[in-house]
């Protein structure tokens, strides 16, 4: 009996763009998919919700979610 | 208020726009802004505001002009190395409209000082590069229910949002804390494309300008980025956050802080 669980393929937003992605996927390795160098330094929210830094590792990607990542951003003067 | 025959031909492109007129002008007249920062940011948006005529401007720095900020801080020009920052931007404005009142102050924004200076004014425009004072803009504004513009640029990148402290999301709702001393990099060390500071800063300047005359919906609940190598520009939908440290639901920051400072005093206490 065949107990492999097969992958389903899901459509995602990110940063307003389409992304296909295996799913389940944890949103720590969307994160790492999308070559976010820190990912400390981003902020993120899923259709609209902020997601706490501390839960990134536990939050799972459904279907047509739509995920943001923004980033710190400073420049100007120093003052 | 009246305004002279000169006056009336300076600010004419103004007054010829059907939503500003003579009354919306008079409002720009009557506005009193404080600028964190004669840099990138600070730069275009003291100019624009200095020529549309907004009555008093407020300009605090602690930096003088340095040879490297010449790339992208139009209001400086090659004499003014090692100037005060806030200086060379006064001279400029006069220069460019003696209509406005200005008001320096060469010093760095600190939790103990930024209540007083900011309550004078109507309207804040963060022009800073760095988080803890980003934050200490957003912090002291909420405190003071005093509307302010957030600007961040960095290599080819920009973002802004405008908030109304009590109505619309925070910086703090979005960013939630500073990230830890030198993991962003600045400008001064990435680099930035220096007209990315004109495309940002003139985005506050509009802001302040939309604030001053009621017209149009001000870049409030969402966060505008954009890059420059693609030129896309994007409206991020945000909004206000309940679990936000200053102005959610049970707010943790009841005193302004100077984060890297708090790090010091903490080092020197033990």
């Amino acid at each position: 009996m065949l107990t492999t669980i097969a992958k389903i393929m899901g459509s995602i937003l990110v940063n307003g763009k389409a992304q296909e992605v295996e799913l389940p996927v944890s949103l720590i390795e969307l994160i790492k998919k999308n070559n976010v160098e820190q990912p400390e330094m981003v902020s993120i929210q899923i259709n609209g919700e902020f997601v706490d830094r501390s839960a990134f590792e536990t939050t799972q990607i459904n279907d047509n979610d739509e995920v943001d990542f923004l980033y710190f951003m400073g420049g100007g003067s120093r003052c | 208020m009246d305004f002279t025959e000169d006056q009336i031909q300076r600010y004419s492109r103004h007054i010829l726009l059907q939503d500003v007129g003579v009354e919306g002008q008079e409002k720009i007249s009557n506005g009193k802004v404080l600028i964190v920062g004669a840099g990138g940011l600070g730069a275009p948006v003291a100019l624009y505001l200095a020529a549309a005529g907004v009555g008093t401007i407020g300009i605090i720095d602690g930096d003088v002009v340095d040879l490297s900020n010449l790339q992208r801080q139009v209001i400086h020009f090659t004499p003014d190395v090692n100037k005060p920052k806030v200086i060379s931007a006064k001279e400029k404005i006069n220069l460019l409209n003696p209509d406005v009142k200005v008001n320096t102050y060469y010093d760095l924004l600190t939790a103990a000082n930024a209540l007083e200076i900011i309550k004078d004014y109507d309207f804040i425009v963060d022009g800073t590069d760095n988080f803890p004072v980003k934050f200490l803009i957003n912090d002291a504004c909420v405190k003071a229910g005093k509307p302010f513009s957030h600007g961040g640029i960095l290599r080819f990148d920009g973002q802004a949002i405008t908030v109304l402290p009590g109505t619309t999301a925070c910086y703090r709702c979005v960013f939630h804390s500073p990230p830890p001393a030198n993991a962003v990099p600045t400008c001064s060390e990435a680099g930035v494309l220096g007209a990315i500071a004109g495309i940002l800063g003139t985005i506050q300047a509009t802001e302040v300008l939309k604030y001053l005359t009621g017209v149009g919906n001000l870049l409030t609940d969402r966060l505008l980025t954009f890059n420059a190598k693609t030129m896309e520009f994007r409206n991020i939908k945000v909004k206000h956050n309940h679990k936000c440290q200053v102005c959610g639901d049970h707010p943790t920051i009841t005193e302004l802080v100077d984060y890297e400072q708090a790090t010091c005093e903490i080092k020197t206490n033990h």
